[in-house]
C-alpha cells in the first residue's frame, strides 16, 4: 500500500465566540471542527460529505493552510506542512489548491482570463511557461474552455464555463491536489454532469488527487473513492465509497442516505430499456 | 362523475420583457392544467422560465414585464382582475412559498404577529384574539413544537427548516385551495428538506390543497407531485403523468435532462451532458448564461 500523499491528523478548530470575552477573560469558543483525521493516497478522491455546519468546509480550510489549525497537523507526501510560512507555503500552495462554490465571487470580475490564471504563478514569482497567451491558452483548452476567449471577463461566460475558469485557475501551479469545496453545487444539472465529468477526465489523464468537499450525496458517488461523513464537527464515518453508500454503519450516514429524494429504481430501469429500444428501432 | 372546474387552468399564458434588443418572451404560450388536490410539477434549469411562471399565475411579474393569455382559479378569470381583487384571492385562496424563508419574513416582529396580520388581512374583523388562536393553530398544523412559547419567536430563533414551516403554517393558515411552493426546499439541508417534502404531503392528504411545486430537482418532483411539465427557455416541452415522463420521456431535453441527473444508487459511466459542445461554444450558450455583459 502507498503512503497517502495528503493526510491530516487529529484537526482541531476553534474559532472564539462573539461578545463572550472581556478585558481579562477569555471568550468562549465554538469547536468547529473536532479531532478530524484522514489520508488521502495519490490519484484518488476523498469526499467529505455533510451538511450545513458540520465543519466539512472547515475542515478542508485548515487542509489547505487557508485557516490555521487550533491543533493537530497536515502532511503532504510526509512532510509536516502545519506551521509552513512565506516561501515554503508558496511551495505548498504549487502543490495544493482550491476550487470554491462560486465562480462569479471567487473571480475577480475585472480581470481577463488570462489574468486570472496566470495570477498564480505571478504571486509564487514563478515563471509563466511559455508566455501568458500561449500557457492560457493550452490551460483552457485542457479544461474545455475556447481559448479564443482567453481575453474576456467572467461576466461573459455562463455558470459552467467559469468554473471551468476556476478550475483552470487551479491546475495553473501544476499541483498533485486540489481542493473542490463544493465546487459543482451551484451549477444546473446538466452543466454540472459536464464539470464532474472533467474533473474525472483530469483525474484519470493527470493523475490528481481530490479532497472533494459536498453536500450532494448524488455526485459524491460520481466522483469519490473514499467517503467520509461529517456531523457536529466529527467524522462518523469513513470507507470506501460503495461500502458507505451500500452499507452505512453509523446511524447519521444511514439517516443523511434515507432522506436523499429519488428517482425510483423501476422507472430508471423501465426509461433505459426504452430509450433502448427506440435507439434500436430508429439504427 | 364530477364537474367542479379545473382549479388552476392556464391558457397560453406569456410573459414579455421589453429589451434593448427586442421584446424577450421569458415564458411563451404556456398551458397548465391542476385538479383539485393534484400536485403538479414544473421543472427546469435556471432561465426557463419556471420562477417567472409561478409569479404570473398570481400576477406577480415585474412591472416592465407584460403578461397575456388566461390564469383561471375555479373558472375565475385572474388576468385582468383589479388589483384590489388579485389582493383577495392571493395569500387566502392561493398561497406562496418561496425559496429563502429568512427574506420573506420581517425580522422585527414574530413569526405570530406576522401569522396573525397576514391572516387578518383576510379576514377582517377576526379579534388580535382569535387571530392568535389560528396563528398558533398554523404553527402546530407544521409539528412545531411548544408552538404557544415559539409563536412569540422572531425569525433568527428558528433555524432554516424551522422558519420554512412557519412559511407554510402562514401560506395555509387561511386554507388557501391551492399552494404555489417555488423551489421550498432548496436553500435546505437533505435532512431538513425530507422533513418539509413529507409535510407538503401529508398537507395534500389531510386538507386537499392543491399544489404547483417549481423545483430544478428532479428526483424532488419525482416524488411528490403527480403530473409534470418540463420548461426550457420559457417553453413547456413536455408534459405528462409523473411515471410516463420519467420511464418514457419523449422529448430530447426531458431525456437528456434525465440522463444528466447523478444518481445515488450507483455511479454512471459518464454522465451525458444536457448540450454536449455547450462548453468549447462561444459564451452565455449554457442555459445559466447571464446577461450580463460585461466590457468586451
Amino acid at each position: 500500500m502507498s503512503e497517502p500523499l495528503l493526510r491530516a491528523t487529529n484537526l482541531v478548530k476553534e474559532f472564539p465566540v462573539m461578545g463572550t470575552g472581556g478585558l481579562l477573560r477569555r471568550p468562549a469558543t465554538f469547536r468547529a471542527v473536532d479531532d478530524v483525521s484522514f489520508e488521502i493516497r495519490a490519484g484518488e478522491t476523498l469526499a467529505l460529505v455533510g451538511e450545513s455546519g458540520s465543519g466539512k468546509s472547515t475542515t478542508a480550510r485548515l487542509a489547505a493552510r487557508l485557516l490555521d489549525v487550533t491543533s493537530g497537523t497536515v502532511e503532504l507526501d510526509g512532510e509536516d506542512v502545519t506551521a509552513l510560512k512565506r516561501s515554503a507555503l508558496n511551495r505548498f500552495r504549487s502543490e495544493v489548491q482550491v476550487v470554491f462554490q462560486d465562480p462569479f465571487s471567487s473571480l475577480n470580475p475585472r480581470h481577463t482570463v488570462e489574468r486570472i490564471v496566470t495570477a498564480p504563478l505571478l504571486y509564487q514569482q514563478r515563471p509563466v511557461p511559455g508566455g501568458a497567451r500561449a500557457f492560457t491558452r493550452s490551460l483552457m483548452e485542457r479544461v474545455g474552455l475556447d481559448p479564443d476567449h482567453s481575453q474576456k471577463y467572467p461576466a461573459q461566460f455562463s455558470g459552467g464555463q467559469a468554473q471551468r475558469i476556476g478550475i483552470a485557475r487551479a491546475l495553473a501551479v501544476s499541483p498533485r491536489v486540489v481542493v473542490c469545496d463544493e465546487a459543482v453545487s451551484a451549477l444546473d444539472v446538466s452543466v454540472q454532469a459536464q464539470v464532474i465529468n472533467l474533473l474525472r477526465e483530469l483525474q484519470r489523464e493527470e493523475g490528481l488527487t481530490y479532497l472533494f468537499i459536498a453536500h450532494d450525496l448524488a455526485v459524491v458517488r460520481q466522483i469519490a473513492t473514499r467517503v467520509a461523513v461529517m456531523t457536529q464537527g466529527q467524522v462518523v464515518e469513513e470507507g470506501a465509497r460503495d461500502a458507505v453508500f451500500d452499507a452505512p454503519r453509523h446511524e447519521y450516514t444511514r439517516k443523511l442516505l434515507d432522506a436523499v429524494p429519488r428517482i425510483r429504481p423501476e422507472w430508471e430501469r423501465q426509461r433505459r430499456a426504452n430509450a433502448g429500444r427506440s435507439a434500436g428501432a430508429t439504427s | 362523475m364530477t364537474t367542479d372546474p379545473m382549479l388552476l387552468e392556464v391558457r397560453d399564458l406569456t410573459v414579455t420583457f421589453p429589451t434593448p434588443r427586442g421584446p424577450l418572451d421569458a415564458v411563451k404560450s404556456l398551458d397548465l392544467d391542476l385538479e383539485p388536490g393534484g400536485a403538479l410539477g414544473i421543472v427546469g434549469e435556471s432561465g426557463s422560465g419556471k420562477s417567472m411562471t409561478s409569479l404570473a399565475i398570481m400576477g406577480l411579474q415585474p412591472r416592465a414585464a407584460r403578461r397575456t393569455g388566461s390564469v383561471r382559479l375555479r373558472g375565475r378569470e385572474l388576468v385582468g382582475m383589479s388589483e384590489a381583487d388579485l389582493r383577495r384571492v392571493r395569500g387566502d385562496r392561493v398561497a406562496m412559498v418561496f425559496q429563502d424563508p429568512l427574506s420573506s419574513l420581517n425580522p422585527y416582529y414574530t413569526v405570530g404577529l406576522q401569522i396573525e396580520e397576514a391572516y387578518r388581512a383576510h379576514r377582517p374583523g377576526v379579534t388580535r384574539r382569535a387571530a392568535r388562536k389560528i396563528a398558533i393553530a398554523a404553527l402546530e398544523r407544521v409539528h412545531i413544537r411548544d408552538a404557544a412559547v415559539r409563536v412569540n419567536h422572531y425569525p433568527h430563533q428558528f433555524s432554516g427548516g424551522m422558519r420554512q414551516r412557519v412559511m407554510i403554517a402562514m401560506a395555509l393558515s387561511t386554507e388557501p385551495e391551492l399552494l404555489i411552493a417555488d423551489e421550498p426546499t432548496t436553500a435546505l439541508d437533505v435532512t431538513v428538506q425530507a422533513q418539509i417534502l413529507d409535510l407538503l404531503q401529508e398537507i395534500r392528504r389531510e386538507t386537499g390543497t392543491g399544489l404547483v411545486l417549481i423545483t430544478h430537482d428532479l428526483a424532488v418532483v419525482s416524488e411528490i407531485t403527480d403530473h409534470i411539465v418540463v420548461m426550457k427557455d420559457g417553453v413547456c416541452v413536455e408534459r405528462g403523468a409523473v411515471e410516463q415522463i420519467f420511464t418514457d420521456p419523449r422529448h430530447p431535453y426531458t431525456q437528456a435532462l434525465l440522463d444528466a441527473v447523478p444518481r445515488i444508487d450507483d455511479e454512471i459511466g459518464e454522465l451525458r451532458a444536457v448540450v454536449p459542445d455547450a462548453a468549447t461554444t462561444s459564451p452565455a450558450t449554457e442555459n445559466t448564461a447571464t446577461e450580463n455583459g460585461g466590457p468586451a
